[in-house]
């Protein structure tokens, strides 16, 4: 495919801008050359991206199950109501009075998604699943410093957490603690207990975890942290599997964030953008970032904290992602949102069980809303890495699972199938895998060269990192 | 595998050449470059920075993973070989020859071995 | 309740049972009787898409939206080109995620390449990074590109957009490094005293061009004096004024950041906007966030993979220079598709009117009554006094659809105009602060 820059000719441009009004002033310190966009024609630029667009998967084009990203589908009203001129039109240094719709808005997330997670506050700063760890952490540290315990410098992270999870306690300030998982993949009690100590300032833990398991001793850990004067904190990448069932306020934790674009079915756009919001219980509210909004007998009014953490990122976050996610939640309600949980519960256990006889389960056991599959019985055996599985999925038009995560299984491929799947679909998923995997005993050499219908086939990423050409490099006679 | 004879080795895999001034060249052992793979970036310490045996002065990068190297000695880089930032490449063609740093004033060591305990050691690893 | 899912009654039966469950309570068995919630949700009931509908955009209608927006302060109302929301709208662009997989990611990555093409092309520099949340935390994350152990020292020139300042101090906070404000003199980031804070254990300065006032600094100079004490320069510009103003890179910066929004996105209450990174060749392995590079795949086609990963979170955790996962692809692919249809030609038209459009504001104003602050030259943003209370003419000027120059706290107010604002809409608003201050 040609890239745009390829397309371009001199000259060739689109009219959108009329011609100047007003006397024309110019800085005096100019650039001493143009950028070199292209200049291609409105339909050079149409017929470009709709060829991109051929060559991208999304969740529109098929079966996504990556495991701890939630792929699942994303309803069009929502991007309705988020392209609504109303909410796009709105300057964020408006006065109070005159963006009232978007205080109710983002006033009714607080409660609905607070409700949610068991959480008395919350902001929507944070634009996405990391950035609200870090703001998470930073009300963690706010609470222990406004105690004047400036002891608590380590954060205890299990090993089978988002390598998110260690870089935002390191962004914050932190001293990571990694916490070994047992065999079965739950937090280790004892060595938790020893762990814990007068500079723990708190535990992240994903609940269910990484693996796609409950941890059923919650509360005794959550309780064995607070015992040494540590907080809880709750990342939410997997709350899809729990909405409606069980809370994190109410398993002990001080501190969540949620990802909206992934249990909140806000698309992620190639990467981006998401919201992250963090909530928090109520004693740790005065440290929240930015503003909250309250409701007041003359209006909702913007709120800042007293001993806020400061801000952030500009403004109130991705706005429009907390538009989309709220009006997905205002459309499922309690009944809609327990029935998506359910849902993806069911998916995820169908497959596993569909798929255990042919594929190794790193945890045999009821999952919650995905599962983590090893293949190092294939590597051993037939030298078929998970790489060569979830290649050979490309083949049947399905994205591949999770690869090489968490990092405490070997040959990890973790699935996470979402609610949104039909059961044709999980049907035509189990069929894939189950022959595959037939193909991969009968001529291994074949899987291990897959794919063998894309576009390109396996690229030199060793090439790529060693001599880094991240931009078009223009062809001499066009510089200048 | 390659064992020259005249180095010394970490249980880390990292190789140490004590050089006649005293001073010592650490490098990365033919088998850890065979464990990592394709090696694509090193990330070394300045000239002047400190070290400390059993530490990590550094790290090396494959596609999808990242492994710290740690020094064999505590003293002071006196010497980074640079050219290994444009040729991480050399790693996997010369292990032996692609030394990271040369160390000064040296005041402690790790448990090292001698080629012969290492290939011992190498071979209690492979089972 | 509104639903998106897709089994029948018989097909949830038949799936709990060949998966060997009972029910839903047999499936979820392994969440613990004390954790379980045992009640319904206490959230609105959930509605058909109509119900919704009316209900969302009942709120929108609460909003005003201003015909007429003369504020700007880090948000800037700009044409949007129709092709953009067009193809911005595209499912696959829309629904993927991040292009892990990437043979069947090509358009995705391609795109995330061209994006960071014309990135570098805009500010000069070397590298770009695929995008982060927004231009203060691509400020924030430029501080943590340029410290090490020995130079801790971030000064930031008191003449950056205050939010952007707030985040740089919040993200310092969280590694406990402090930041140092360059007082501003005249509107903008004070030479001298820059030169008398000056040391060997200043990691950065970070100023912004044009600035919060919308002056244009002697960038270049700045860059000097940091650079004359072994400190990086931060940059944060405005990538509309990149069509006619020196580049980041000609002003001798190391890394250049900003707000993007202003190539393609709508206002947005604040956001999703898009914060883009660019830098040396030096330092582009120190640029947070996903990167796209150029390879080839194995019968040696083009192709593009997400490249130098071994910096990010996901494999090196708590070494990692910045935990940044998911960033704004889809604002980049805007950025992208904007530039695209602007060209350079159209860029600089852009950036021409709306200096022009600027500089006549200014005048109609001043005649009006409202003299500027600075007497310096600046892009499309100037600061005004304001001879009676803001709120007061604010007020007025709401009443007639304008949405008036920002309040700053010292008691002036902060304008903009852009190529949206016309030669008649100026002239009744200067009527209008005539009438008001008359």
């Amino acid at each position: 495919m040609k890239l745009i820059f390829e397309e371009s000719v001199p000259g060739r441009r689109c009219s959108l801008l009329p011609p100047c009004d007003v006397p024309e002033v110019l800085p005096s310190r100019q650039r001493k050359a143009a950028p070199r966009l292209p200049e291609v024609s409105e339909n050079d630029i149409s017929r470009h991206y709709t060829r991109l667009a051929a060559a991208t998967h999304g969740v529109n084009n098929g079966c996504y199950p990556l495991g701890s990203c939630t792929m699942k589908y994303n309803p069009k009203i929502n991007e309705e109501m988020a392209a609504l001129p109303g909410f796009a039109g709105v300057h964020p240094l408006q006065p109070e009075d005159t963006v009232q719709g978007c205080l109710e808005l983002l006033h009714t997330a607080q409660k609905v998604f607070c409700e949610i997670t068991g959480m008395d506050a919350m902001t929507f700063q944070p634009a996405a699943g990391a950035h609200g760890e870090f703001t998470g952490l930073l009300l963690i540290k706010a609470w222990h410093e406004s105690r004047g315990d400036t002891a608590r410098t380590k954060i205890i992270v299990p090993d089978s957490a988002h390598g998110t999870n260690p870089a935002s306690a390191t962004m914050a300030g932190f001293a990571v603690v990694n916490l070994p998982s047992t065999p079965d993949g739950f937090v280790d009690l004892q060595k938790l207990r020893e762990a814990v100590g007068p500079d723990t300032a708190g535990l992240m833990l994903t609940n269910p975890n990484t693996v796609g398991l409950f941890d059923p001793n919650i509360l005794e850990i959550t309780q064995i942290v607070h015992d040494a004067g540590g907080l809880c904190y709750y990342d939410g990448a997997n709350l899809n599997a729990v909405m409606g069932v069980a809370r994190p306020g109410d398993m002990g934790f001080d501190v969540v964030h949620l990802n909206l674009h992934k249990t909140f079915s806000t698309p992620h756009g190639g990467g981006g953008p998401g919201s992250g919001p963090a909530g928090c219980k109520g004693f740790l509210a005065p440290f929240l970032p930015g503003e909250t909004v309250e409701k007041t007998a003359e209006g909702f009014r913007w709120h800042r904290p007293e001993q806020s953490i400061g801000r952030v990122r500009s403004f109130h976050g991705n706005f429009l992602v907390v538009v989309k996610a709220l009006t997905y939640a205002l459309t499922l309600g309690p009944e809609g949102i327990l029935a998506a949980c359910r849902g993806a519960v069911l998916n995820a256990n169908y497959l596993r069980v569909k798929l255990s006889g042919a594929y190794k389960m790193a945890f045999d056991r009821t999952c919650m809303h995905e599962f983590v599959m090893s293949l190092a019985p294939e590597k051993e055996d037939i030298h078929v890495t998970a790489m060569d599985i979830a290649k050979a999925l490309l083949d049947y038009g399905i994205h591949p699972p999770t690869m090489y995560f968490p990092l405490i299984v070997h040959e990890a491929l973790m699935v996470e199938p979402t609610e949104t799947e039909s059961k044709e679909s999980l049907d035509q998923l189990i069929a894939a895998f189950l022959e595959i995997h037939e193909k991969a005993k009968a001529d291994p050499d074949y899987i291990r060269a897959c794919p063998h219908t894309t576009r390109v086939s396996r690229l030199d990423e060793v090439g790529a990192a060693r001599n880094p050409v991240v931009h078009y490099q223009f062809p001499e006679e066009a510089r200048g | 595998m390659n064992i020259p004879a005249n180095y010394k080795y970490t249980k880390s895999h990292e190789w140490v050449e004590f050089l006649e001034d005293g001073s010592a060249r650490v490098g990365l052992s033919d088998y850890a470059q065979q464990e990592l793979g394709d090696l694509v970036f090193v990330n070394l310490p300045q000239e002047g920075d400190p070290v400390t045996a059993g530490e990590a002065l550094g790290d090396v990068e494959s596609v999808k993973a990242v492994s710290d190297v740690y020094s064999p000695v505590t003293g002071t880089v006196a010497e980074v070989n640079e050219a290994l930032m444009d040729s991480p490449e050399s790693i996997n063609g010369d292990p032996n020859g692609s030394w990271f740093v040369r160390v000064e004033g040296i005041t402690g060591q790790s448990e090292l071995m001698d080629a012969a305990a290492y290939e011992e050691y190498l071979k209690t690893i492979e089972e | 309740m509104g639903s998106y899912l897709s089994h029948t009654p018989a097909q949830e039966q038949e799936m709990l049972r060949e998966a060997g469950y009972r029910d839903y309570d047999h499936l979820f068995e392994e969440v613990p009787e004390a954790v379980r919630l045992g009640r319904p949700l206490r959230i609105p009931a959930g509605g058909s898409e109509l119900e919704v509908r009316r209900r969302v955009e009942a709120m929108a209608a609460k909003n005003r939206i201003f015909p007429h927006i003369f504020r700007g302060a880090g948000a800037y109302r700009h044409y949007i080109p129709a092709i953009v929301r067009q193809v911005t709208s595209k499912e696959e662009f829309v629904t993927a995620y991040t292009p892990y997989q990437a043979e069947i990611s090509q358009g995705n990555l391609q795109a995330i390449f061209e994006y960071q093409t014309m990135i570098c092309e805009l500010t000069g520099m070397e590298a770009a990074n695929a995008s982060v949340y927004d231009g203060a935390t691509a400020a924030a994350e430029a501080v943590f590109m340029c410290r090490d152990r020995k130079k801790t020292r971030v000064l930031v020139s008191a003449a950056v957009n205050p939010q952007t300042i707030e985040t740089i101090r919040t993200y310092c906070h969280g590694r406990d490094a402090a930041v140092e404000l360059v007082p501003a003199k005249d509107g903008a980031t004070d030479p001298e005293a820059l030169l008398g804070m000056l040391d060997g254990s200043v990691a950065c300065l970070v100023a912004q061009q044009p600035n919060y006032w919308g002056i244009v600094e002697d960038a270049a100079a700045l860059c000097q004096a940091v650079h004359g004490a072994g400190g990086k320069a931060v940059l944060s510009v405005n990538p509309i004024s990149l069509g006619l103003l020196e580049t980041p890179a000609e002003a001798g910066a190391d890394i250049a950041v900003g707000e993007g929004q202003p190539l393609g996105m709508p206002l947005s209450f604040g956001g999703p906007y898009l914060g883009f990174m660019a830098c040396t060749k030096e330092m582009m392995r120190k640029l947070p966030g996903r990167i796209v590079g150029q390879t080839v795949d194995a019968e040696g086609k083009r192709g593009f993979v997400l490249t130098l990963q071994a910096r990010e979170q996901h494999i090196r955790r708590e070494k990692a220079g910045s935990n940044i996962c998911s960033n704004q692809a889809l604002c980049a692919l805007t950025a992208s598709v904007y530039l695209s249809a602007m060209g350079p030609q159209g860029l600089r038209q852009a950036a021409e009117l709306c200096c022009s459009k600027a500089h006549y504001l200014q005048k109609a104003l001043a005649e009006a009554g409202l003299a500027p602050v600075y007497d310096r030259e600046f892009f499309h943003e100037f600061a005004t006094r304001c001879p009676v209370e803001p709120e007061k003419l604010l007020r007025r000027l709401e009443e007639a659809g304008y949405l008036g120059g920002l309040p700053l706290p010292d008691g002036s107010l902060l304008w903009c105009a852009t190529e949206m604002n016309t030669k008649e809409e100026m002239d009744d608003l200067a009527g209008l602060v005539k009438e008001v201050l008359g």
